[in-house]
């Protein structure tokens, strides 16, 4: 969404609005962010038009017992579950939910670490010391136990699954912003700003926002690929949405199953792999963006 | 310090000042170095200036002499410790929120930097009707963009449609503070404080840029606030001047006294460093020796004693160690004022 150019009077990234296509060109130029790109848009095929090519309905069970854990055939591409499922329509139906868990707790966490992060950097004081004491308290606690215990609590739904990642994966992005907001506030055309009258609502809104955006998007990028492994990981150990198989889920059944054991490998492969794939790719994009926003970061 | 206004014999009796700044302190927290433990900088350590309508009043010093921490808490973009700055009337330090966000039409600023104090992502006619549009001026947009062009043509950017329509950052340094001045100016402000409007600009762009601030005082009856290190340029521009040294006003007065008949030593000294064509002046240079101290350790009795030439010269009197000279007149024709104990004062 944003490109960069390095202004004349100083070595900051000067940000300027430009479509989202010279954004995909600068990353498509990266080498790196390439291949994380080709990932995504795979996967992006697979989620969004997989389904309505290859419908998956989870009670088109199998007959009898020869029917489970059959390996790959002609007829079931990737084999069956142990349900006598078609492993490849799961598959597919499971990317489509991992991508929206992952991509709806990413906003979440970005709404909440960006606006805190502002919010923060902007006003200082007591409301920055009260707001990073927080931020700080939610990166110290390990994550994945608190996950366990909320997903056990809450119950096992998407929206929950969505809302307890979110809430505990913005304090990254909250951190990262408010240090940029802390230089932004510093900045001549903010106190210019309020010399004019404008209230600080319209300073955020207008001449400190827009200036971090760059950043959150790199970040956002990175998060989604933090929150869709947090998915997986939540679904593994047997706290996700068991009406809503995604790709965690599917291990999870594939491991309690005993279908790991058996080495019913399409069983347990494609999913494993759909994660390694996306997780990837985001993190690829994410840091290929990082580099193209911050020159700085080159070589490293 | 006394926070009673002076009257220039240049200002008749019946105005008023402006703008009144009494005894203003502007206080910083700053770590020290050992990183144990924090200290106090005084960076502006009781400061009183008077600011007559339409007049230009310079605040001359070096870097860390606390002029533009004068600038940013008259514009309240940094809280006073303690002091009154009552701009027409109103005491301004305790102001907050909408009370203030009132008053801020009548007080604008030109910044130093017109690279960095211009929004990069805004055009140029958004930056100029931005003070138009904060503070609900003008009836539609349409309106708002024909006061823009008038004051883009008024600040000397023709043809000023096609200049609208450029970002700033598209524009050169010196128009690029000819759009700060015009946004600046929109509002028709009582004052304008300057923080070294010009110092960043080519040398050839100032005489420009500052012509087009006295037609702009010649227009509107704008008072500057002049901040400046240049004391040949506040010679040039102000109608008076305030030299300025580690937080104090050390000497004030029109610029003809305060160039031709320098009182304090400190003034002294940059009067004799201003490059002169005559090749007499030079044998009389008074080059300072040392830095300015540091804000936070402000020297005992007169702050300027630890470089003061006369300290030297009187063989190191015990009053410049124990005692802080006060602003005293020097002469009962004029408003020169000078702060060193071996000045003759007729206060």
């Amino acid at each position: 969404m944003m490109t960069f150019e390095l202004s004349a009077s100083d070595e900051s990234t000067v940000v300027q609005s430009t479509g989202l296509s010279a954004m995909l060109r600068s990353i498509w130029a990266d080498r790196l962010g390439r291949v994380g790109l080709i990932l995504l848009a795979v996967t992006a095929v697979v989620a969004i038009v997989g389904p309505m090519i290859f419908p998956f309905d989870p009670t088109d069970v199998g007959s009898d017992a020869s029917t489970i854990l059959q390996p790959p055939s002609s007829e079931h591409w990737l084999g069956t579950d142990e349900l006598g499922r078609d492993v490849f329509r799961e598959f597919i139906a499971g990317a489509r939910i991992s991508l929206f868990v992952g991509i709806m707790a990413t906003l979440i966490s970005t709404v909440i670490g960006a606006g805190i992060g502002i919010v923060a950097g902007y006003f200082r004081g007591p409301l920055d010391t009260t707001l990073m004491s927080a931020t700080d308290f939610f990166l110290v606690i390990p994550a994945l136990p608190l996950m366990i215990a909320m997903g056990a609590i809450f119950g096992q739904n998407l929206v929950i699954i969505i809302l307890v990642i979110g809430l505990l994966s913005w304090p990254r992005t909250a951190r990262i912003v408010r240090s940029q907001t802390l230089s932004l506030r510093q900045r001549q055309y903010v106190s210019r700003a309020k010399s004019l009258g404008a209230s600080d609502a319209r300073i955020i809104r207008r001449n400190v926002a827009p200036h971090v955006m760059q950043l959150i998007v790199a970040n956002t990028i990175l998060v989604v690929a933090g929150c869709i492994l947090a998915e997986a990981t939540l679904s593994f150990i047997g706290l996700g949405d068991p009406d809503r198989i995604s790709w965690g889920s599917m291990l999870h059944f594939a491991f309690v199953s005993g279908a790991v054991g058996l080495g019913a490998w399409w069983y347990f492969l494609p999913p494993g792999l759909g994660i390694l794939v996306v997780v990837l790719g985001f993190t690829l994009v994410g840091h290929s963006f990082e580099r193209i926003a911050n020159p700085r970061l080159k070589g490293e | 310090m006394t926070a009673e206004p002076i009257r220039p014999a240049e200002h008749p009796s019946d105005r008023l000042p402006i703008l009144s700044i009494e005894d203003l302190h502007v206080e910083y927290k700053v770590k020290n170095p050992n990183g144990r433990g924090k200290s106090i900088a005084r960076a502006v350590d009781g400061v009183s200036l008077s600011l007559y309508p339409g007049e230009t009043l310079a605040v001359v010093g070096e870097s860390g002499s606390g002029k533009t921490s004068i600038a940013n808490a008259v514009m309240r973009l940094i809280d006073a410790s303690s002091g009154r700055i009552v701009f027409d009337g109103v005491d301004l330090v305790p102001l907050k929120g909408k009370q203030l966000r009132q008053l801020r039409p009548r007080l604008q600023m030109i910044f130093q930097d017109p690279f960095e104090s211009l929004d990069p992502r805004m055009s140029v006619m958004d930056t100029v009707i931005e003070p138009l549009v904060i503070n609900g001026i003008g009836a539609s947009d349409a309106d708002r963009r024909a006061l823009g062009l008038a004051a883009l043509e008024r600040a000397g950017l023709t043809p000023a449609d096609r200049i609208a329509r450029r970002f700033t950052h598209e524009l050169s340094g010196g128009q690029r503070q000819r759009v700060a001045i015009a946004a600046a100016m929109i509002l028709e402000p009582s004052i304008v404080v300057a923080d070294e409007p010009v110092s960043m600009l080519d040398v050839s762009l100032r005489a420009g840029i500052l012509r087009l601030m006295a037609d702009m005082r010649d227009r509107l009856g704008v008072a500057y606030l002049f901040i400046t290190h240049d004391l040949s340029l506040a010679w040039m521009f102000a109608d008076r001047i305030a030299v300025v040294y580690l937080g104090r006003v050390v000497e004030e007065g029109s610029p003809v006294e305060l160039i031709n008949n320098p009182q304090h030593p400190y003034t002294k000294a940059l009067v004799s460093v201003i490059p002169v064509p005559e090749t007499a002046a030079t044998a009389n240079r008074t080059v300072l020796t040392g830095e300015i101290p540091n804000p936070t350790a402000i020297p005992v009795g007169c702050r300027f004693h630890p470089r003061c030439p006369l300290y030297r010269e009187q063989s190191e009197p015990d009053v410049c160690r124990t005692h802080d000279p006060m602003l005293m007149r020097t002469s009962t024709q004029s408003v020169h004022r000078a702060a060193c104990h071996f000045v003759a004062t007729v206060d």
